[in-house]
């Protein structure tokens, strides 16, 4: 019987060879994908109960996690919830949004460069720690954004704030209102958590959206600036030359006059560069826009960084857009001033502020200045990267120039500080329908060596009389002015 | 039986003092975790472990001096792996009792206590496995009658779908366990008389000799036994088992491979009927197939394992660490899934090892055994174990469907791990008779009476 004894033993090793290997398969190459698994509650529970990292701007942190004595070991904190929420988005049971979603790998402890932390955490028997993520907001500009936007817009209203480092591409600051409080929705509670995301999610106002980086809307007269480029850059008009005017105009097809709104400094046939931006000719720009063409104007737009995302830091970020396709003349006069179907988020426009100001070079914009060890141990700093020339700094040169000039006599007087130049450019996009327009405004100083750029976007204020000039012009310059001190 | 000279010159070892060396480690073991249970979830060594340990350390002591006693020639591995295994799943036990406010544990070592008893007493009664080969029948009855008893009404019980239990007042039993044991003696003690007339040869079939048609009635038998098990106790497992056990014995005794062809297509035949007319057999198949279908509802517990077995990862979160409370009957079925968690890929496959240890240490009694009847004993014991960890395992792993069988030595469970421990005590006994170095007996194995209708045997016994 012994020859059958035999052929059992082998049979009997392969079964056990094929527990192993499957367990194998199991606890080593499938564990990754199970562990990633959505309906994965263990993963999830343990990750929401680790001591995550801070996430911190200037010294202090906007989110960390405190000790807690329910079943979660850790609470996460958001110390200034309205001011921040917008940046740091919120940790909740399971999910993340914001930074706490693009720097989980971080701030969870399972980032690859924390590696040799979690072996010492190992061998002192500690739980390991996340890391920190450093950002480059300015708290100061991040203040004086919030506050200027809440008190133009009302409590009621809507819009955002984007300042950037124009040398680097750090984002200074980045405000969306209406905002939120992260602590409602990361709350142990989950029942209330739950509550609290239902009423933000069925807001009509969208107070989760962060619409820097999330809300395109028409540019409008900010867009000039994209325009004037092209011109400057295709070297067919000279910031001296004079450009073609008039109180009205009516392009090749079918399509609306396009006049200036009442604004007669654009009435003559032909003014000069200055006074088309100063006073934000539609019909100069419009006459550009179609002599120059529409690859002219989509390349320039396309080199401040429209049709293409390239914000990494947070999470579903959205592209601006220039419309593509054979536009007819009567559309693309009016996309030479931002309509018809140009949009941009308010980030887009403070990138293009920022290369105007940085001698025509886009900067990557970027939010994580550093991250650190759970010891604020540097692991990686982030380098400014250049993304692209957009402009001869020649153009962009003559292009500060009239946007000084706007500040300095035109319609973006408001956004003026005594003592620095300041270039900045209004812009109130029309919606039709009756619907009140969206207001914008874009600004560098000091112009000559720019510390700071901002876009200020307005898309609700109810009870005020909307214009770029009049509500985002003190925005903007409340920015500039906490940034520059 | 006719022998080989030369085979019956070696002389094997005692190696008492090396089983001893070993019995310690599985202390170690088994001690050690259970301190490190209370570490993991505490921060501190529990304060029982000198009542606890002290307790454990006698009763594989207790063990030992027994073996030594009366079985000195016994196979040295087997009782230092079982004390591991035991000892380990203790501890996991006692994990899983901390997470969920219950009381397995204390449970489980008042069994295990009941099961070195009976194997003390099974050790001191059985002198010679082959007293068992008189019993055949009495043995088939008795275990035919234990599989039946879940299916009266009052006493029997159903649990998680599957009714395979017993309930005496306070105490549960499943008798499947014990019969498991008894039909073991059965089968060898009726195949080791009928084996040659089951081995004559049949009709040829594309390279298998398939047996004769008048054979097929004991196969037959077992077959429908097993149906009634997977159709009315709804056990997948069980009759699995038991027909799987059948077959290997049947294969070994008459060495025709046809016998597995056969049978094979037999069960393979009777478990697709199964999956279509059974609602419980199909469910368990569709839950396997796809646990992520209903991952909150009928694929929970198997989701659960899944993700507790990947949490685990290569080395565990720790004892103590982990989540096991979240898989559902973590501490019986599911045992492995929780020690996957917390210890990782390295101790499963340690497991398996020991698991491993036990089959082969099983087989080898069987191959040196000097008698058929012990033979197919060590056989289908080995056996019983190797099938009854890879249903077990290979369900919760999702190699195979789940099926509702207990981890041996691992699984909370009193009827599981009495039976187990009397298992290795019959294991014990044939090895130490096989390695005895003077045969006591030699052909006094088969009863005359039995032996009459026997064809008579020309080839060697040792083919």
């Amino acid at each position: 019987m012994n020859k059958p004894i035999r052929a059992i033993s082998t049979f009997c090793l392969l079964l056990f060879l094929a527990l192993m290997i499957n367990v194998s398969y199991l606890q080593f190459w499938a564990a990754e994908d199970l562990n990633e698994h959505p309906g994965n509650a263990r993963v999830a529970e343990a990750a929401f109960s680790r001591e995550r990292g801070a996430i911190i701007v200037g010294r202090d942190p906007i989110a960390r996690s405190v000790e807690s004595d329910d079943r979660y070991e850790f609470l996460r904190k958001y110390p200034k919830p309205w001011l921040y929420a917008n940046v740091t988005g919120y940790l909740q049971f399971a999910s993340q949004t914001g930074l706490e979603r693009s720097q989980n790998e971080i701030l969870s402890g399972e980032d690859p460069r924390l590696f040799v932390n979690r072996l010492v955490d190992l061998v002192r028997n500690e739980t390991n720690k996340g890391g920190n993520v450093l950002l480059t907001l300015d708290p100061e500009a991040q203040e004086a954004a919030y506050h200027a936007l809440e008190a133009a817009v009302g409590p009621e209203g809507e819009g955002s704030v984007v300042a950037i480092e124009p040398k680097t591409g750090k984002i200074l600051a980045m405000v969306s209102l209406p905002s939120y409080d992260p602590n409602e929705l990361a709350t142990h509670d989950f029942e209330a958590a739950g509550e609290a995301y239902r009423a933000l999610e069925d807001d009509e106002r969208e107070p989760l959206l962060n619409r820097a980086i999330q809300t395109r809307l028409f540019p409008g007269s900010t867009f000039k600036i994209v325009t004037a480029a092209a011109a400057l850059d295709s070297g067919d008009y000279a910031v001296d030359d004079l450009v073609p005017s008039g109180a009205t105009y009516q392009p090749n097809g079918v399509g609306n006059v396009i006049d200036n709104e009442g604004r007669t400094a654009c009435d003559a046939e032909k003014i000069t560069f200055e006074t088309a931006m100063a006073w934000s000719c539609n019909t100069a720009f419009a006459r550009m826009a179609v002599e120059l063409g529409e690859d002219a104007l989509r390349e320039q737009a396309e080199e401040f960084g429209f049709n293409s995302d390239s914000f990494d830091d947070l999470p579903s970020s959205v592209e601006s857009v220039f419309p593509t396709g054979d536009l007819e003349d009567t559309f693309l006069a009016q996309t030479g001033f931002g309509q018809f179907e140009v949009q941009a988020t308010p980030l887009q426009m403070a990138m293009v502020a920022a290369a105007v100001a940085n001698r025509g070079t886009l900067m990557k914009p970027y939010l994580v200045e550093e991250v650190q060890s759970a010891e604020y141990e540097t692991l990686e700093t982030t380098d400014p990267e250049e993304l692209r020339s957009a402009i001869g700094a020649g153009a962009a040169q003559d292009l500060t120039d009239l946007l000084v000039a706007t500040v300095d006599e035109g319609t973006a007087n408001v956004a003026a500080i005594p003592g620095l130049s300041v270039a900045g450019k209004t812009g109130t996009a029309q919606r039709g329908d009756g619907l009140p327009p969206y207001a914008w405004f874009t600004s560098f100083a000091p112009a000559e060596n720019a510390e700071v750029a901002v876009a200020v976007m307005i898309q609700e204020a109810p009870g005020k009389d909307i214009s770029g000039g009049g509500l985002g012009g003190p925005v903007a310059k409340a920015v500039m002015e906490a940034v520059l001190q | 039986m006719p022998n080989n000279a030369g085979l019956m010159g070696f002389v094997h070892r005692r190696r008492r003092g090396a089983e001893l060396f070993l019995l310690v480690l599985a202390l170690v073991v088994g001690v050690g975790a259970y301190a490190a249970v209370g570490l993991g979830v505490d921060g501190e060594v529990p304060t029982n472990i000198l009542g606890y340990g002290g307790w454990l350390a006698a009763l594989v002591v207790v063990a030992h001096v027994v073996v030594r006693m009366v079985a000195p020639y016994a196979d040295p591995v087997l009782l230092p792996v079982v004390a591991a295994l035991n000892g380990l799943g203790l501890a996991i036990i006692r994990r899983i009792d901390v997470a969920e406010d219950t009381s397995n544990a204390d449970n489980q070592l008042m069994f295990m206590t009941v099961g070195v008893a009976l194997f003390v007493a099974a050790l001191f009664l059985i002198r010679d496995h082959r007293l068992l080969g008189r019993y055949t029948y009495t043995l088939g009855l008795v275990s035919l009658g234990l599989l039946v008893l879940p299916m009266l009404p009052g006493i029997g019980n159903e649990v998680n779908g599957a009714r395979i239990w017993i309930a005496l007042g306070p105490l549960s039993f499943q008798p499947g366990e014990v019969a498991k044991v008894l039909l073991v003696f059965t089968f060898a003690g009726y195949l080791v008389v009928h084996r040659d007339a089951l081995a004559l040869a049949g009709r040829r079939l594309l390279f298998i000799d398939l047996p004769r048609g008048r054979d097929l009635g004991p196969i037959l038998a077992m077959w429908g036994i097993s149906l009634c098990i997977l159709i009315l106790q709804k056990d997948l497992g069980s009759s699995l088992l038991f027909f799987g056990l059948f077959l290997v014995m049947l294969y070994v005794a008459t060495e025709r491979a046809g016998w597995l062809f056969v049978g094979s297509a037999m069960f393979l035949g009777g478990a697709a009927a199964a999956y279509v007319f059974v609602g419980h057999v199909g469910q368990r198949v569709d839950i396997w197939l796809d646990p992520w279908a209903d991952p909150d509802g009928s694929g929970y517990q198997l989701v659960q394992s899944l993700y507790g077995f990947a949490w685990g990862g290569l080395i565990g979160q720790g004892l103590g660490q982990g989540v096991p409370d979240r898989i559902p009957e973590s501490h019986n079925d599911f045992i492995l899934a929780a020690i996957g968690e917390e210890l990782g890929l390295t101790a499963v496959i340690a497991v398996l090892l020991l698991y491993g240890l036990i089959v082969e240490r099983a087989l080898r009694a069987a191959l040196i055994c000097r008698d058929g009847f012990g033979k197919l004993v060590a056989v289908g014991l080995g056996s019983v174990i190797a099938l009854q960890v890879f249903v077990v395992v290979g369900g919760v792993t999702r190699l195979v469907p789940l099926t509702g069988l207990t981890t041996p030595f691992l699984s909370a469970g009193g009827s599981s791990l009495v039976a187990n421990w009397v298992i290795v005590a019959i294991l014990l006994r044939i090895s130490d008779q096989a390695r005895r170095p003077l045969p006591a007996l030699t052909d006094q194995d088969e009863d005359p009476d039995e032996a009459k209708t026997q064809v008579v045997k020309v080839v060697n016994d040792e083919r």
